[in-house]
């Protein structure tokens, strides 16, 4: 079936065709009967059903019968042309290697400048940063609420002067960074603009990702404040002044991996995630954006867990589904709307608080997995994930782990190498044909925000978590280490953080809020809850307020007196 | 007469929304024949302890994976003393360093049950513990 054009929609057939019976050739009967026969009847296999990570069974072999019309040029292409399933770039990681992309961030800002100058100078290649509880969710360092929570799973950030400091030394203009916030990502932003202009970098030219995914929030990570209107509003302002100011910069990272460490399966990680992806999509076109515009600053961010293939089909079948559906459903035209750009970091939930140096072999499984599934940004997890944030030691262990993999291993000498195989041409096919299920499912729905609101993404994921539990529960998982070759062990060193973090940020914010101008941030928070009330774009209030010295705490809470604040239904 | 079902409370104290744990526990306590009652997110110990006192719960289960212990088990422990709750039996489980479990224990937390805990070994605890 070939490419129809029919006005501004095209209609494109690939893999997610219906399952044509599978039909053995002669050749392979024949080996059935003479040979594998006699081998079962000798020694049967050693489970009477093999299955990914997530459930899908696998057969014994892969030959040809698995891909009754399966068309290369339609379904496999070339790599950086649709249907993308081979890469988004002509040239992969042979022209450029993926960034390395540590996820970092502990104590006050100063101890995680230290830590981003210090893995920049090993060798990586871009910056994530990591906020902690209370800044992610929009409370100050000294709030009631942030007792015992400072500095403790990432940055303390309270405000424009903290982040003055996250970034001393570290050019803007010349390095991409990456920031891990979600609600209050709007307001973070524009502290990181700020830090930009004041180090002179051009606005048009600054690169890097905010990740600023809301829905997933209510999917999975739960650290939302407002509720989902007022959120998307946000998320979409952030778009609107990214095409006119960012061009260079996403202003999202449309995320699975946080659904996945939330226990779901690898086809509802895909699923949910491009779905989500799609929701934004419509509200910034009914914003009045062009398609062509904005979706091509937006980016993604999966998992890499355990079952090598069924990641790496997944990342495979995400390019293919993403551009079927920009086409299809908004008449895109711009290859650069196409094409699918993702992070990935390897599954934390997957590594283990026992015997914790095997999780240095898990997380190189896991970023090969990424690696052949053509990411573009990794963050490889560190050996004492299930403990603690990274130390020096273990992080370096982490990143030396892409190193090895980008220049010793010899697998990015080619584009694609899995592609052509039977077994991850079919499992490619598979995953797509079970994400096209669900999102067709969340499409009846009313979309994802209605989905939501139904608990239905959060119910597949229980389902699937207490599935999953039930499983290693009974030994029919083994987790090496944990519930089988299990050993007696001492105790690792691990990276401490203690209130004087908390300390610290109490005496700067008493002496911020000495030191600034009450009464312009008073003007500023006053100007921000107007335009909150109204229909205009936040960020230029936003960034005036971050200038003033006003406090991620202040702003939110303005912004919670406006839009109000969200409770999820809990489902166990 | 049949026996008084064992009531428990899962609770998330503090600002982390990371859940997968708490809710397994909770279902996996129900499928064992317990009452579970899950507070859902960002409870603060004074939201623990009332709901402990109103529920009439034997079991207290905390999931706390984002370093806070320390602030938040003493404060929800001197609660329930205050409430006359300790004979409440108060578990914890999450990410919790080996070298604070002591501290925890002699507060009067039961149990600590870290990452890689089946949720067989719970059920047996608590059964024990309560000898019911």
């Amino acid at each position: 079936m070939s490419d129809k054009v029919k006005g501004t929609t095209t209609t494109i057939t690939t893999g997610d065709a219906p399952a044509a019976p599978r039909e053995p050739s002669s050749q392979e009967r024949a080996w059935e009967k003479n040979t594998l026969r006699p081998t079962l009847e000798k020694s049967p296999e050693r489970q009477t059903e093999f299955t990914t990570i997530s459930g899908y069974p696998i057969r014994r072999l892969y030959t040809p019968a698995d891909l009754p019309g399966w068309d290369p040029n339609r379904d496999l292409g070339f790599p950086g042309e649709p249907p993308y399933t081979r890469g988004i770039h002509s040239t992969m990681h042979r022209g450029r290697l993926w960034t390395m992309r540590q996820f970092a961030g502990f104590g006050t800002a100063e101890d995680t400048n230290q830590r981003f100058r210090y893995l920049l100078a090993q060798g990586q290649t871009g910056l994530s940063t990591a906020f902690d509880l209370p800044t992610l969710m929009g409370y100050d360092s000294d709030h009631p609420l942030s007792e015992g929570e400072v500095g403790k799973c990432g940055v303390a950030i309270s405000s424009l002067a903290d982040m003055e400091v996250l970034f001393d030394k570290i050019p803007l203009a010349n390095v991409t960074t990456s920031m891990t916030i979600n609600s209050p990502a709007a307001v973070i932003w524009a502290m990181y603009l700020a830090v930009a202009e004041k180090q002179g970098a051009d606005w048009k030219k600054l690169s890097g990702t905010l990740q600023n995914d809301i829905l997933k929030e209510y999917i999975a990570q739960k650290e939302y404040i407002y509720p989902p209107e007022p959120s998307m509003r946000l998320v979409i302002d952030t778009f609107e002044f990214g095409v006119k100011n960012t061009p260079k910069f996403n202003p999202i990272s449309i995320s699975g991996y946080h659904i996945r460490e939330a226990g779901s399966t690898a086809i509802q990680e895909l699923a949910f995630t491009l779905r989500d992806g799609m929701e934004y999509v419509e509200y910034g076109m009914r914003r009045g954006l062009d398609v062509d515009q904005f979706v091509p600053q937006l980016s993604f961010f999966f998992n890499a867990h355990n079952d090598f293939f069924e990641e790496i089909a997944k990342y495979r079948a995400a390019r293919r589904i993403w551009h079927k559906a920009m086409v299809e459903r908004y008449g895109a035209k711009n290859p650069r709307t196409w094409a699918l750009r993702f992070h990935t970091q390897t599954a934390g939930c997957s590594l283990t608080a026992q015997q914790p140096y095997n999780n240095v072999v898990r997380t190189a499984l896991q970023a090969m997995a990424a690696v052949l599934g053509g990411t573009q940004s990794l963050h490889t997890n560190s050996l004492d994930e299930a403990w603690a944030l990274p130390t020096e030691f273990a992080a370096t262990i982490a990143l030396r782990t892409q190193q090895i993999i980008a220049h010793e291993t010899g697998v990015t000498n080619t584009v694609d190498p899995l592609g052509g195989s039977y077994f991850v041409e079919t499992l490619t096919n598979e995953v797509e044909r079970g994400a096209w299920d669900y999102i067709e499912k969340i499409d009846a729905m009313g979309g994802m925000v209605a989905a939501i609101e139904r608990s239905y993404p959060q119910r597949e994921i229980a389902e699937a978590s207490y599935k999953y539990q039930v499983a290693v529960d009974k030994k029919e998982k083994i987790i090496v280490g944990v519930n089988d070759y299990v050993a007696t062990e001492k105790a690792l060193d691990i990276l401490q953080i203690d209130e004087t973090v908390a300390h610290r940020q109490a005496e700067r914010l008493t002496k911020l809020r000495a030191d600034r101008s009450k009464s312009e941030v008073d003007r500023r928070l006053n100007a921000l809850r107007k335009t909150a009330e109204g229909k205009d774009n936040l960020m230029p209030f936003l960034f005036d307020a971050v200038k003033s010295y006003a406090t991620v705490g202040e702003i939110c809470d303005a912004l919670r007196e406006v839009f109000g604040t969200y409770e999820e239904v809990a489902i166990t | 007469m049949p026996e008084k079902k064992i009531r428990v409370l899962i609770a998330k104290p503090g600002l982390d929304g990371h859940d997968r744990g708490a809710k397994i526990i909770a279902r996996a306590l129900r499928d064992a024949g317990m009452e579970v009652i899950y507070t859902g997110l960002r409870q603060t110990p004074e939201m623990i302890a009332s709901a402990a006192v109103q529920e009439d719960v034997d079991v207290i289960g905390l999931s706390i994976l984002s370093g806070a212990h320390n602030t938040i088990c003493p404060q929800l422990m001197t609660l329930l003393r205050e409430k006359g709750m300790s004979d409440v039996t108060v578990l914890v489980g999450g990410i919790i360093p080996e070298a604070d479990i002591p501290a925890m224990k002699q507060s009067g937390i039961a149990e600590i049950f870290l990452p890689g805990t089946s949720t067989q070994d719970i059920v047996t605890f608590i059964h024990k513990r309560l000898a019911r």
